[in-house]
């Protein structure tokens, strides 16, 4: 019988804290029948109440619950992105949900639950915590990718995400029991101590490669990626900037403690698992890119090809590999949301103007919102001096340290082939010829504050990108 | 007492039945129902290790399987109303507004 | 092997031969004298109201889903109280978080008017 000390709750406090928050939000929702937008603000005050707590946690770190839960350097790393990515979506949404008439207090709820899911799946050093993290953000996802209820194609992006969301979860779910059934724990760092000479090396593949294929669905990673333009186009595009980013690197948090960590005995069967998703992902998200022609579709196709990047990182592996990773997802967290909070605001009532041709001649009309498009599509391309080129340096580096020449060859000409397309949008902005077909609204203050924070931190980490990368160097890797 | 490669293989199968109805069916109710067979083919396998460990853990984690799976069930069929109430129809192919 | 499940065969045949004979007979010799209150589906001795087939109000799915997830919460009630006793205050406090939780949901659809039926 597990014995509870009271710093257990510390250790989690930032999730309790969003939860309490989620709560009172969901509970006031009847009650505040005019000024939805409060509910927003008490909702970022719970985001930046948690960020806080977090600095209390980093005091006491350790196992807590059993350990089944882990407070260290890597989980808050996590958890201080995810309240961020949290943050900058509210921002985002407040004036959204006002503008295309969906503002009810249960959007504010399911984005701090799928927050707290989050945050539980990078935390968690149980098979079983990490199941029920990604249940809480998976739920509250679908929920809020079909918000837009009267509108069709919300309805099918709902649908489609949680069709494929559960058949993956299924998938993950299967694995783990076959993980218990080998091994009689779903405790990681029990089976970390277990790994080597444990029965059955063809089970255990199989185990391996079932929570492989349900963790490859939440990042999309092909070849189980093709929810993923439909989703992220079909969705309200706020929440799209939440969930191509928080889900998305909480799967691949667990893909580091899954594969990094606890189960690296498992040699070569996982190495060859990565490699093929990699370099499949990386070409599939930017050959498809190419063609299209809405844009919220185009960034949906580059954000499956910057999980192929990703991948090439924890393929890399070792503590580099891992360093390059954490640093990759931050900087992909501010340019996409950033990027798809932009493009909500573009898009007018209805979300009606998202082709590449309405940005025709943008910069003449609008320069400010021009130049701040321009800033985060040359960082997803990975230009020097933003973030996006060191993002991708520095998980080329490992991938080199670690003798993956061709992974990384496949992977420099892919970055040439998405400079096309995220290019293509530029010129249409600033050479295009004639009226532009995006909203002329001006920009809300609070969405104003959003991208102009995610811009700061692009140039930021481009240009200074040692501090923090000197800070996830010293953070303790799991299963290193 | 059963032997634990008969339950593993009854789990199995129903797992693979339910991603072969997953795949091959064209109504979302059914599509949904083969999700709910594979989870439940998990919590069988589930219960059948947990008789043979020692830990009581794999019967926990069905507790936690059913919640939730019932919260997934609440939350889709609401997601299948909603889109029934729009389109009218159940049938997957019918989901294309959205060109593939 | 195989020669075990011979009863079983045996009974089998039996099961079929018997239900079916007596069946087979009362069609056959039975006399038929339909009436309507014969034809009317058995509902436990009430008259039946209305046509089956009829459609169903969206409340009744609605009602039905609040009633499985609030049946399935109870789940984990049960294993606690197995462990309840060397819990001691910590499972006391836990649950009344836990339950406390399921409350404020219920606040929530009361005053959003799910429970109303009339609605």
């Amino acid at each position: 019988m597990m014995a509870f000390q009271s710093v257990d709750t510390i250790r989690i406090l930032p999730e309790i804290i969003l939860s309490a928050f989620a709560i009172l939000v969901m509970v006031l929702e009847p009650w505040v029948a005019a000024r939805k937008s409060a509910l927003g603000w008490l909702s970022l005050a719970g985001v930046i109440a948690a960020a806080l707590a977090t600095l209390k946690t980093a005091g006491s770190p350790g196992l807590a619950f059993g350990g089944s839960v882990s407070a260290d350097g890597f989980s808050l790393f996590f958890v201080d992105l995810f309240l961020a990515i949290a943050a900058l979506c509210l921002l985002g949404s407040i004036h959204y949900l006002e503008r295309d008439r969906v503002h009810h207090g249960e959007y504010y709820a399911l984005i701090l639950l799928a927050t707290v899911g989050a945050c539980f799946m990078a935390a968690s050093t149980d098979l079983i915590m990490i199941f029920i993290g990604l249940e809480i953000s998976s739920i509250s996802t679908y929920i809020l990718a079909g918000f837009k209820r009267q509108e069709l194609a919300s309805n099918e992006a709902s649908l489609k995400y949680f069709l494929l969301g559960s058949f993956a979860t299924a998938f993950f779910l299967y694995g783990v029991a076959l993980v218990y059934g080998l091994t009689g724990t779903t405790n990681l760092l029990r089976l970390r101590e277990q790994a080597g000479g444990s029965p059955g090396a063809a089970l255990a593949a199989l185990a391996l490669i079932l929570m492989f294929v349900g963790l490859a669905f939440k990042v999309s990673s092909a070849p189980f990626q093709v929810w993923t333009p439909d989703v992220y186009q079909g969705a309200p595009a706020p929440v799209t900037a939440f969930l191509s980013t928080a889900p998305k690197a909480a799967a691949f948090a667990v893909l580091l403690r899954i594969f990094a960590g606890s189960l690296a005995g498992s040699g070569p069967v996982s190495f060859w698992v990565l490699w093929i998703s990699a370099v499949l992902t990386m070409t599939v998200g930017n050959l498809a890119a190419i063609w299209q022609s809405n844009v919220k579709r185009l960034l949906a196709y580059s954000s499956i090809a910057h999980a192929g990047y990703v991948l090439v990182g924890i393929t890399a592996g070792g503590a580099e590999g891992v360093s390059s990773v954490l640093f990759y997802l931050a900087g992909y967290a501010l340019m996409n949301v950033g990027a798809f909070i932009l493009v909500a605001h573009l898009a007018g009532r209805g979300e009606r103007r998202v082709d590449v041709a309405d940005y025709t001649a943008l910069a003449a009309a609008r320069p400010s919102a021009a130049a701040l498009l321009t800033v985060f599509l040359v960082s997803l391309a990975g230009f020097p001096g933003t973030v996006g080129f060191f993002a991708k340096f520095y998980v080329f580096r490992a991938a080199v340290h670690a003798h993956l020449i061709g992974l990384v060859t496949i992977a420099l000409l892919n970055s040439v082939v998405s400079v096309y397309y995220y290019l293509k949008i530029v010129v249409a902005m600033y050479m295009g010829e004639g009226e532009t077909g995006v909203s002329a609204a001006a920009m809300p203050n609070a969405l104003r504050a959003a991208v102009v924070l995610s811009v700061a931190g692009i140039f930021y980490l481009g240009l200074y990108p040692a501090p923090l990368l000197a800070a996830l160097a010293r953070i303790p890797k799991p299963g290193l | 007492m059963i032997p634990l490669s008969h339950v593993l293989a009854l789990s199995m199968i129903l797992f693979i039945l339910g991603i072969a109805g997953f795949i091959i069916r064209r109504n979302v109710v059914t599509v949904f129902m083969c999700i709910e067979l594979m989870l439940n083919a998990v919590n069988l396998a589930l219960i059948g290790f947990a008789r043979y460990q020692p830990s009581l853990d794999g019967q926990l984690f069905v507790f936690f399987v059913i919640v939730v799976a019932a919260a997934e069930a609440a939350v889709g069929l609401a997601i299948i109303v909603a889109l029934y109430r729009n389109r009218g129809s159940l049938s997957i192919d019918e989901v294309d507004s959205m060109k593939l | 092997m195989l020669q075990d499940y011979i009863p079983v065969l045996v009974q089998l045949i039996a099961v079929v031969a018997v239900a079916g004979g007596i069946l087979g007979a009362s069609a056959l010799v039975g006399k038929k004298r339909p009436t309507r209150e014969k034809l009317s589906p058995y509902e436990c001795g009430s008259v039946p109201v209305g046509n089956a087939r009829e459609r169903f109000s969206i409340s009744f799915y609605l009602v039905g889903m609040l009633f499985i997830l609030f049946d399935v919460e109870a789940v984990f009630l049960y294993p606690w109280a197995v462990v309840y006793k060397s819990l001691k205050w910590f499972g006391f406090i836990e649950m009344f978080v836990y339950i406390a939780i399921l409350l404020a949901g219920y606040l929530y659809l009361w005053k959003k008017g799910a429970l109303d039926w009339s609605r």
